[in-house]
């Protein structure tokens, strides 16, 4: 009889440990916002399909970026999907911490929009493919222009945007004229200042990597932002980033935004109008380009599992099944990333801004041109850049306060930034 | 004599309004929080809906059911309890030979020990990834966030007990020891039903850091050994408003700890101002 019940034990445990090893698990690393909130709840029907067990970590940006670094950097393992960003995409690819991706025809790579798979894109191979996209456009109160008797035009000059800017403000009333980033961060304020700066014909680098900080152009993009935005501006601009300029436009405290175009998914106050992101009269608009992708990290012993699920997660399937499903619908789906979501009138119908965002993905120029010899619209994709960026980024918020003038901020920047390419062996 | 009569009534009046006022600027932030985790994420940002507002449940029914709230508190239990207790096993003998058998480099020693919390954490993190992953294998284990919190901890932990020790007359440990009780005798029925309190005390603040901690607890573990604080760093987002949700995330996981501290502010008092009054 004992020895009926040690062999009856023998086999449940054989048995239980063949269901455990065929039981796949996938440990996926996601920044926390609207479309991946949603896409755990429409995975539910991936996992029932496949028998795919997924299990989500969620963290703050920041601390994804540091624990993915330090995860792969020691070889990997942690996790099997990993989120990240256009500016890390291309270095990691090349530096071979994430593996390349290739999907079915099915898939139909092509139906992606190609700045953002170019941006995504190391020699003109994938490394991460993108779940949603991005750019930045102007969205501003038409009510409160046609009040004052102005308007705002696509791809607008800086000096209309300044003169609209003024029209509109009315702080007595608790209307702000432009509410724009001011936060220090390299994705907060950076992000907006690089456009604006791009569009006034700066770079970050000369061809030879050297920082141009300290340059006219430069000078005069920093100088009209902090003109516009200290003088039509909300108080404390320096502590906004995206989310509170968020809450401020959507309390109708903002006459004019310019920033990422998903913000628009977010407004809810009426009145609501887009238009492309200005320009100083060179051939570089202030239009941003980011997304968030998925890659796998090196080291996931899942690999293929993995590519599986991302191959699923970024697919035409997957959007319509996020607009199908009964908690969401096409004002859910995630954008910027397929021409083919465009093309939907039902999303059209529902996403007003629909046109004007992919306006600004397709017009924004990740590519390294003789202007701007570097990868990446508003950052540069070097490893050095986030360094680089946020040490620039508290001299403008420090310009922006009034600590600093606006040419102490750009001579400290431009020694930091000297100061770290250096280092890094640039020259 | 009656400008002293006035003066007292004054301070009977001022100095309680003064304190009320003080603890109710202390106590708005949780209060607001609590507040926003029952509003929607779209009211939690609308002025117009600041203390009229229709109540839900939403937020924390969808902690529960898309966030597996349960898994991060147990966890965040079992971690502060073991943590606290190993921390409490290790320092009171520590505390105990520093304080009645100490040595000409015990001075030194408490202040090496007290150097240990000046390390930047972020200066070892490559290392301690590295080491608990590749070498030792513990990683995303509740026995490391164990480890790692009570040797975090430990500092503070004999510092607390060492003072409170200090206070206790060396004479009824001689007397004790004149009398034959063992080393461990002193500890169990002469030190620790003396230092009751301070033990107390310092078990409770010890528990309230072990809970709160939330630089390795956040980066030591991925699903497995997750804390309560590594649920709450997973609801900010860059892009997006979801105060709703933060809220009701954040007061779910100080509540039980707020809770405590309730219960045992007369031991919590008692531990933040040890040393201050003599």
């Amino acid at each position: 009889m004992t020895k009926f019940k040690s062999t009856a034990l023998g086999l449940t445990l054989c048995v239980t440990g063949a269901m455990t090893a065929s039981a796949q698990e996938l440990t996926i690393a996601i920044v926390n916002n609207g479309h991946m909130i949603n896409m755990q709840t429409v995975a539910e029907a991936y996992t029932a399909e496949t028998g795919v067990t997924l299990n989500w970590v969620s963290l703050e940006e920041g601390v994804l970026r540091e624990q993915v670094t330090s995860d792969t950097a020691t070889g990997g393992g942690q996790y099997d999907v990993i989120n990240i960003g256009m500016q890390e995409a291309p270095i990691w690819g090349a530096a071979g911490w994430i593996e390349p991706l290739n999907f079915g025809a099915d898939y139909d790579i092509d139906d992606m929009l190609p700045a953002i798979r170019n941006g995504l894109s190391y020699e003109g191979t994938l490394y991460a493919a993108p779940f949603y996209g991005e750019s930045s456009m102007v969205m501003y109160r038409k009510d409160l222009t046609d009040a004052a008797g102005v308007s705002i035009a696509d791809n607008d000059s800086w000096d209309n945007i300044k003169a609209a800017a003024m029209a509109i403000h009315d702080p007595d009333n608790g209307v702000y004229g432009a509410c724009l980033r001011g936060k220090p961060g390299w994705g907060d304020n950076m992000a907006f200042i690089t456009t604006m700066v791009n569009s006034f014909g700066g770079a970050w680098f000369d061809a030879d990597m050297k920082p141009t900080i300290d340059s006219d152009e430069w000078r005069a993009a920093i100088n009209f932002y902090v003109d516009l935005l200290g003088n039509y501006g909300p108080p404390g601009s320096e502590g906004n980033s995206f989310n509170e300029i968020l809450a401020l436009y959507n309390e109708g405290k903002c006459g004019m935004w310019i920033d990422a175009t998903i913000a628009a998914s977010f407004l809810t106050v009426d009145g609501v109008a887009y238009a492309q992101s200005p320009n100083a009269g060179n051939p570089v608009g202030a239009n941003w380009l980011w997304a968030w992708a998925m890659a796998v990290p090196a080291g996931s012993p899942n690999a293929d599992a993995a590519k599986a699920f991302i191959e699923w997660a970024t697919s035409k399937e997957y959007i319509q099944a996020v607009a199908n499903h009964p908690d969401f619908g096409w004002g859910s789906v995630p954008t910027g990333t397929r021409a083919s979501t465009y093309a939907y009138d039902e999303f059209k119908a529902v996403a007003g801004f629909a046109e004007a965002e992919m306006m600004a993905i397709e017009s924004a120029a990740p590519e390294a041109t003789d202007l701007k010899p570097y990868v990446g619209v508003q950052f540069a994709a070097i490893p050095e850049f986030p360094e680089v960026g946020s040490a620039v980024a508290q001299e403008m918020a420090a310009a922006l306060s009034g600590a600093k003038s606006v040419d102490e901020a750009l001579a400290a920047s431009q020694a930091a930034a000297d100061s770290i390419m250096r280092e890094a062996g640039y020259y | 004599m009656a400008i002293v009569a006035q003066q007292t009534k004054f301070s009977k009046i001022f100095w309680p309004v003064l304190a009320w006022f003080i603890a109710l600027i202390f106590f708005f932030p949780i209060f607001w929080m609590v507040l926003t985790s029952f509003k929607t994420d779209a009211d939690a940002v609308k002025p117009e809906f600041l203390f009229t507002f229709k109540p839900t449940l939403e937020n924390y029914l969808n902690m529960t059911a898309n966030y597996d709230y349960w898994r991060f508190a147990t966890n965040s239990v079992i971690t502060s309890v073991f943590a606290t207790g190993f921390a409490l096993a290790v320092g009171v003998p520590c505390a105990y030979a520093m304080a009645f058998n100490p040595s000409r480099a015990t001075k030194d020693v408490l202040m090496w020990m007290l150097s240990t919390k000046m390390l930047p954490a972020a200066a070892v993190l490559y290392p301690m990834t590295f080491l608990t992953k590749n070498f030792l294998g513990v990683f995303d284990t509740k026995f490391l966030v164990i480890v790692v919190l009570s040797l975090i901890n430990l500092p503070i932990v004999i510092w607390m007990l060492f003072t409170y020790f200090k206070e206790i007359p060396k004479e009824i440990i001689e007397a004790g020891k004149m009398d034959g009780v063992s080393t461990w005798g002193e500890i169990k029925d002469i030190l620790l039903p003396l230092a009751w309190g301070g033990l107390a005390s310092t078990a409770l603040l010890t528990f309230i850091f072990c809970w709160n901690e939330a630089y390795w607890t956040v980066r030591l573990t991925t699903t497995e050994a997750a804390t309560l604080s590594k649920l709450i760093e997973g609801n900010r987002a860059p892009e997006g408003l979801f105060f709703g949700r933060l809220s009701a995330v954040s007061a779910a996981a100080v509540g039980p700890i707020i809770v405590l501290g309730w219960f045992c502010q007369k031991q919590l008092v008692q531990g933040l101002t040890f040393g201050a009054v003599k």
